[in-house]
C-alpha cells in the first residue's frame, strides 16, 4: 500500500530540465532513500511535492489525494511535512516557540500545543535548550529542531532534505537513531542524503536519479553495485578501471 | 479630441519618459547588484539638480555641459553612502535595509531645505523657452536635448556594463556575490562603485531635468516613487526594463492630461502600479523577484 | 517577570497622577507621547510582528480623521461612532493593499512601495475633493462634550490618550501569546519555513494589516478632535508616516514596550528641537537629526533601545531567564569547570 505515488513528474526551469518523467512510490511506513549527484534534481522533487514549485506535468498522489495545485501550507496540513537542506530556524524565538508553530497547526489550544511540543523537544534531545533562542544553537541541534518542528505537525510522510550534511560521524549516528524512531511511530520517510552511512542504515529501498531521471532503484546493497550508479558518481573511467 | 494635441502629448511623454528611464536605470542597477532599494534615489537627483543650478547661476555653465561634474559629484555621494552605511546592512533583514536609506533621503531633502530654502527656482537656461515644430506638434527643445542625452547616457551605460572589465565585474557581482568573491573580485569595492554609478545616473538626470521644471527641495520623494513604479513596471533589476518602463510611464502620464488635471498625474502612475501588481508583478520584462 | 510588572504598575500609577501636578503645556507633550506611542504600537502590529514594512501608515490616520470628521460635520454623527466607521474604511483599504502585496509572496520591497503609493495617492485625491476641504483643509468647530469627542483643557485628552496607549499594549500582549501572533512571528522570521509548517501566510498577513490599519485609524479621530484642523499633506503625508515609525524602531521593533519607550525618548526631544530650531532659518534641521538618529540606531542598535535596556536592568529586575542563549550558557559552564 503506497502512501505516496509519483507518476511521470516533470519540471523545467526555462531551458533546463530539472526532472524528467520521474516515477516512484513510497510504501506506507517505509523509508525510501533518494540519492544522486549534485544538481540531479532531488530537492526539486521535494519542492514539487511540498508545493513550492508547480510541476509542468505528472501526478503526485498522497493518501489518495492529488497534491497538484496545493499551496505549501495546504500540503503540510494534508500530512506531508518537509525539512530544508539549509535549515531555517525561527532565529529570534526559543526552541519551544519554534516547535509550537508546528504544533499549533494541529492543536489550537496553546497549552496543549506547548505540552505536545515539550514532549517532542525532549524526545529529540533538545530538552535542556527548550527556552534558548534558536539563534544560539549550533548546527547539529538546529537540524534536530528542524525535524522536531516538522514532526509537531503530525505528518504521515516526512521529507528529509540532507539532514546529515555537516554533521560529524557521532552526530550522524544519533540522527539515524532518531529517524528510526520517527519511522517506528508510523511516519513514512523520503530521505535525500549524500551521507552514505545514513542511506545504508535507514533505507529499505533507494532511488538513484541523475539529470532528473531515474537511473537505478533497489535495495541499498543492489544500488551501490549498479554500474550506472557508479558511473554517475565516479565517472566512466572508474567504471572501466573496475573492469 | 485634437489629434495634434494628442501627438504633441505623446511626443512630450516619450521625451520625459526617456528621462524617467534614466532615473530608474540607476535604481535598477543598484538593486540588481546589491539587492538594496535606494529609497533616497529621488533626493539624490534633487541634490544633482541643485549642484547644476548653482554651477549655472554662479559660473554660467549650462547644465548640459556641467553634466559631467554633477554626475561625478553625485557619484561620490553615492560611493560614500554605500561604503559608510549600505555596505554594513547588506545582510540585514529587509526591514532594516529600508530604514537607513529612507532616513538618508530625509537627511538629503532637509539639508537642501536648510541650505537653500523652500522656494522654487527656475533658472533661464539656454533653451528653456525654445520650441521647435515636429510634424505639427510643438516640442520643447530642452526636452528634446534632455531625452537625447538621456538615451546616450543609457546606451553608454549598457555598453560599459557589457564590454568593459569593470562592467563585467559588476555583472558578476550582481549574478552571484559569493562566486564573485571567490574569483577574486573585491565585492565591496564593486558595490561602492555600482551605488556610485547608480547615483551618478540619477544626478545626471537631475542636471537634464533642471531646465524642465521648477526646483525645490521636496521634489525628491515624488521622483523616488516614480522611479520605483518604473522599475516595478519594467522588472526589478532589468535595465532595459527600466528604459521601457520609463517610456511607458512618461507617455501614460502625458496623455492623461487630456482628461485629468495636471496635478493628478500621479494617479496614472498609481493606477499602473496597481494593474501591474494585479496581473504581472514581476514586471513587463521580468526581473529578479 | 513579576518585577517588571511591578515596575510598569508603578509607572502607570505615576502617569495617572501626573495631571494633578503638571501644567497644560507639559501635559500636551504627554498627550503627544501617548499618541505617538499608540500609533507606533499599531504600526508595530504589522511591521514588528509580520515583518512587512509599511511606510505609508499615515494613510490610515488620515482615513480615520477625515471619515469621523466628515460624518460629524455633515450628519452629526458622534466621532465615537465615526471612529469605528473610519476603522472599517481603513480595514477595506488595507485588505486591498495587502491583497496586492501579499498574494504572490513577493519580496517585501513591493509591499513597501505599495504603502507609499497608496498614501500618496490618497493625499492627492483628498486634496482635490471639495467636500473634504481640498487644498485648504478642514477646520473643526469646538463644541466640547463627551459625545463630540471634544473637551476643554488637556486633562481629558491626556487620559484618553493614555487609555489608547495602554489599550494598544494590551492588544499586542494578547496577540503575542495567541496562536495568530505566533504564526505572524514565524512569518516574520522565515515565511517559507512557516508555510512549510502549515501556516497560511497570506491569511495571517491580511489579519495583521487589517488589525494594524483599524487601530491606527482610531488615532486619526483622536487627532482630529484634538488639533481641530485637518490637511491632506499633514494627515496623509510622508512626514507623519516617518514620525510614527521612528519611535518603535528606536524603542524596539516587535516588542510590547518598544514603541512606548521610543515615544518617551523621542517625543520630548522632538518638541525641544522643533521649538529650538524652528526659529527662522533652521527649518528641517530637526528632521535631519531624526534621519541621522535613525541611521545610527539601525547601524549600532538594531534591536532597539528596549533590548539593551532589558539587559542592563536584568540584574535588578531579573527578567527573562529565557533569553539567555545557548552559547552564553556554554561559556558559563566552561567558566565554572
Amino acid at each position: 500500500m503506497s502512501i505516496l505515488k509519483v507518476t511521470k513528474l516533470s519540471k523545467r526551469f526555462g531551458g533546463l530540465t530539472a526532472i524528467l518523467e520521474l516515477s516512484f512510490e513510497l510504501g506506507q511506513g517505509g523509508i525510501l532513500g533518494l540519492i544522486g549527484p549534485n544538481g540531479a534534481g532531488k530537492t526539486t522533487v521535494f519542492n514539487c511535492l511540498s508545493g513550492f514549485h508547480t510541476p509542468d506535468s505528472g501526478e503526485m498522489i498522497f493518501s489518495g489525494k492529488s497534491l497538484l495545485g496545493m499551496q505549501p501550507y495546504q500540503v503540510c496540513q494534508a500530512g506531508l511535512a518537509r525539512t530544508f537542506q539549509i535549515v531555517k530556524p525561527f532565529l529570534t524565538i526559543s526552541v519551544l516557540d519554534n516547535v509550537m508553530v508546528g504544533a499549533l497547526i494541529r492543536e489550537p489550544s496553546i497549552r496543549k500545543a506547548r505540552e505536545e511540543s515539550m514532549e517532542i523537544i525532549k524526545w529529540a534531545g533538545l530538552g535542556s535548550m527548550a527556552h534558548k533562542e534558536a539563534e544560539g544553537l549550533p548546527l547539529p541541534f538546529r537540524k534536530r529542531l528542524e525535524m522536531a518542528r516538522a514532526l509537531a505537525t503530525r505528518p504521515k510522510v516526512l521529507l528529509l532534505d540532507e539532514v546529515m550534511a555537516g554533521l560529524n560521524p557521532t552526530e550522524v549516528s544519533e540522527i539515524i537513531e532518531l529517524i528510526k524512531e520517527v519511522n517506528k511511530k508510523g511516519v513514512s520517510i523520503l530521505l535525500i542524503e549524500h551521507v552514505m552511512q545514513g542511506i545504508m542504515a535507514l533505507s529499505e529501498r533507494v532511488l538513484v536519479i541523475n539529470y532528473g531521471s531515474r537511473i537505478a532503484e533497489g535495495t541499498p546493497a543492489e544500488v551501490v553495485k549498479d554500474e550506472k550508479v557508479i558511473e554517475a558518481y565516479l565517472g566512466k573511467e572508474f567504471l572501466h578501471a573496475q573492469g | 479630441m485634437d489629434s495634434t494635441l494628442a501627438l504633441q502629448l505623446l511626443i512630450q511623454g516619450v521625451l520625459l519618459g526617456g528621462l524617467y528611464g534614466l532615473i530608474a536605470l540607476g535604481l535598477s542597477l543598484i538593486f540588481g547588484v546589491m539587492g538594496v532599494i535606494n529609497f533616497a534615489h529621488g533626493q539624490m537627483m534633487v541634490i544633482g539638480m541643485y549642484i547644476s543650478y548653482w554651477i549655472f547661476v554662479l559660473l554660467g555653465v549650462e547644465p548640459y555641459l556641467s553634466l559631467i561634474i554633477v554626475s561625478a559629484a553625485i557619484f561620490v555621494l553615492g560611493y560614500v553612502i554605500q561604503s559608510s552605511v549600505v555596505n554594513r546592512i547588506l545582510d540585514y533583514p529587509e526591514a532594516m535595509q529600508v530604514l537607513p536609506l529612507v532616513a538618508i533621503g530625509i537627511i538629503l531633502e532637509n539639508t537642501a531645505l536648510l541650505l537653500w530654502g523652500p522656494d522654487h527656482r527656475s533658472p533661464q537656461t539656454a533653451f528653456s523657452l525654445d520650441t521647435i515644430w515636429l510634424g505639427g506638434a510643438m516640442i520643447d527643445v530642452s526636452r528634446l536635448i534632455a531625452f537625447s542625452m538621456a538615451i546616450i547616457i543609457t546606451l553608454a551605460i549598457f555598453i560599459f556594463l557589457k564590454k568593459s572589465n569593470m562592467g563585467k565585474r559588476i555583472r558578476a557581482a550582481a549574478d552571484n556575490r559569493m562566486a564573485a568573491t571567490l574569483v577574486g573580485i573585491n565585492v565591496s569595492r564593486i558595490n561602492n562603485f555600482s551605488f556610485g554609478l547608480g547615483a551618478a545616473t540619477t544626478g545626471a538626470a537631475g542636471a537634464l531635468l533642471l531646465p524642465l521644471m521648477p526646483l525645490s527641495p521636496n521634489l525628491g520623494h515624488d521622483f523616488t516613487l516614480t522611479a520605483f513604479i518604473v522599475v516595478i513596471l519594467g522588472g526589478m533589476g532589468n535595465l532595459v526594463g527600466a528604459l521601457v518602463g520609463g517610456l511607458i510611464l512618461g507617455v501614460a502620464e502625458s496623455m492623461s492630461t487630456l482628461f485629468l488635471p495636471a496635478t493628478l498625474k500621479q494617479v496614472v502612475s498609481f493606477g499602473i502600479l496597481v494593474i501591474i501588481m494585479l496581473f504581472r508583478p514581476q514586471g513587463l520584462l521580468g526581473g529578479k523577484k | 517577570m513579576n518585577r517588571l510588572y511591578i515596575l510598569l504598575t508603578a509607572v502607570l500609577s505615576i502617569l495617572l497622577l501626573l495631571p494633578f501636578f503638571l501644567e497644560k503645556y507639559i501635559l500636551g507633550i504627554f498627550v503627544m507621547i501617548f499618541f505617538y506611542a499608540y500609533l507606533g504600537q499599531s504600526w508595530n502590529i504589522l511591521t514588528g510582528y509580520t515583518g512587512h514594512i509599511s511606510l505609508g501608515h499615515a494613510l490610515y490616520v488620515g482615513v480615520g480623521a477625515y471619515t469621523s470628521t466628515f460624518l460629524a460635520q455633515n450628519y452629526g454623527l458622534s466621532p465615537w461612532i465615526g471612529m469605528l466607521v473610519g476603522g472599517a474604511f481603513a480595514v477595506v483599504i488595507a485588505l486591498f493593499l495587502g491583497y496586492l502585496g501579499f498574494r504572490f509572496g513577493l519580496r517585501g520591497v513591493y509591499f513597501v512601495i505599495l504603502t507609499i503609493a497608496f498614501a500618496e495617492i490618497t493625499r492627492l485625491i483628498v486634496s482635490h475633493v471639495e467636500a473634504l476641504g481640498s487644498f485648504s483643509g478642514i477646520f473643526l468647530d469646538f463644541n466640547p462634550g463627551f459625545w463630540n469627542f471634544q473637551f476643554r483643557g488637556n486633562v481629558p485628552y491626556y487620559y484618553i490618550a493614555l487609555g489608547f496607549m495602554v489599550f494598544s499594549m494590551i492588544v499586542v500582549r494578547i496577540l503575542e501569546g495567541s496562536r495568530a501572533g505566533r504564526f505572524m512571528v514565524a512569518i516574520r522570521e522565515d515565511e517559507e519555513a512557516a508555510q512549510a509548517l502549515g501556516v497560511n501566510a497570506f491569511k495571517y498577513n491580511m489579519i495583521a494589516i487589517a488589525l494594524s490599519a483599524f487601530m491606527t485609524s482610531l488615532a486619526g479621530t483622536f487627532y482630529a478632535n484634538y488639533i481641530f484642523y485637518l490637511h491632506p499633506d499633514t494627515l496623509f503625508g510622508m512626514a507623519l508616516s516617518i514620525e510614527l515609525i521612528l519611535r518603535p524602531i528606536i524603542g524596539g521593533l516587535g516588542t510590547i514596550l518598544g514603541p512606548a519607550l521610543g515615544s518617551f525618548i523621542l517625543t520630548p526631544l522632538s518638541e525641544i528641537s522643533r521649538s529650538y530650531f524652528a526659529k527662522g532659518g533652521f527649518e528641517g534641521l530637526h528632521l535631519i537629526l531624526y534621519g541621522v538618529l535613525a541611521v545610527l540606531v539601525v547601524l549600532f542598535m538594531p534591536k532597539g533601545i528596549i533590548y539593551y535596556a532589558k539587559r542592563w536592568l536584568n540584574p535588578i529586575l531579573r527578567l527573562d531567564k529565557k533569553t539567555v542563549t545557548y552559547t552564553e550558557k556554554r561559556k558559563e559552564a566552561k567558566a565554572e569547570s
